[in-house]
């Protein structure tokens, strides 16, 4: 294909492509308006299922599959990842150094925020389907609030809070939790992830049926999912080396 | 609050303008994780806080650390020796 045909084909596309954007952005509903028929549905399907949370209860709820289909993305994800970064036959692990020198005040804000920022993770967690947030937020936070230990203290320090395998077996147990709730709906005759437990008192901690426990078994996958792979990134820039032989 | 979301929008426009003409895959990485928190405002300016947290959390800590981690990994394995083909 030489250049001319290339530059028809492109034109050709271009301008199919410009009639049909042109022609959807004109119809498009204006900018903040107030008729939007995809919330009107989605509000009044989260208020049945008596979650305040209305896009916990979508993501949870109404199109738990797309979340299902989403953390399996994540989860063949980090498979890739860590094995790429696994070390190859021409490497070996060494020992991590020990940290550099770190400012008192790093140091002390460092080790103050990490339990505060495992607990405010732990609760975007638990109260997704009251507050703003759920097991993704939440999840990311654990991940990235732990490696507060690398900052404040050293690589070592990070490594003894953080075993690795048993992130691995978390990680597994999260995807393995959200399967078996979507196995559930459908032994409970609902259909794959279908809500099938009590609904409880609206804005309960134990409400909404099955929206807190996805969301746990979600927060518990990213967790320790995003641990795993920032440890395979760390290990081999900072616990692999050269074979000597 | 419209003044708010036309403010945050220039911003993140700006700041956009200002990831894609950063050449230098480390400087990016800096550049990328303040142009997140400024969309994680203009999204909290639009009631999303939901998304707000999710961009806050992946778009300006996790990403930004993973583009350093891997930038520095694939350049200690290029000032490594190459090994031979197998």
């Amino acid at each position: 294909m030489n250049r001319t045909v290339r530059i028809v084909v492109f034109a050709a596309g271009a301008a199919v492509l410009a009639v049909l954007v042109t022609d959807s952005l004109i119809h498009l509903p204006a900018f903040g308006g107030t008729v939007h028929p995809y919330r009107h549905a989605a509000v009044v399907a989260a208020l049945l299922r008596r979650t305040p949370n209305v896009v916990t209860a979508i993501n949870f709820d109404q199109r738990g599959l797309d979340t299902f289909g989403e953390e399996a993305i994540l989860f063949a994800s980090v498979i890739g990842a860590v094995t790429l970064l696994r070390p190859s036959k021409d490497e070996r692990v060494t020992r991590p150094p020990e940290g550099g020198r770190v400012l008192q005040a790093t140091r002390l804000a460092g080790y103050v925020l990490l339990p505060v920022t495992l607990v405010v993770g732990a609760d975007v967690v638990v109260h997704g389907h009251l507050t703003p947030g759920g097991g993704f937020q939440g999840g990311v936070i654990l991940a990235t609030g732990l490696h507060l230990a690398y900052v404040a203290g050293s690589y070592p320090t990070l490594r003894r809070i953080r075993p690795l395998r048993w992130y691995e077996y978390g990680e597994t147990a999260g995807m393995a939790g959200v399967a078996a709730l979507g196995i559930a709906g459908v032994a409970a005759g609902g259909g794959f992830l279908a809500n099938v437990l009590p609904l409880g008192t609206f804005g309960n901690l134990i409400s909404a049926g099955t929206v807190p426990l996805f969301s746990v078994a979600i927060g518990i996958e990213v967790a320790t999912g995003v641990v795993v792979l920032l440890a395979a990134f760390l290990e081999q820039d900072l616990a692999t080396g050269k074979a000597s032989t | 609050m419209t003044a708010l979301v036309l403010v945050m929008l220039a911003l993140v426009a700006v700041a956009g303008t200002v990831v894609t003409w950063t050449a230098e895959p480390t400087r990016q990485a800096v550049t990328l994780s303040v142009y997140g928190v400024l969309l994680s405002v203009l999204f909290l300016a639009l009631a999303a806080p939901d998304i707000a947290l999710s961009q806050l959390a992946v778009g300006s800590a996790v990403v930004p650390l993973m583009v350093l981690l891997a930038v520095r990994t694939v350049r200690s394995a290029g000032k490594r020796p190459r090994s031979p083909r197998r």
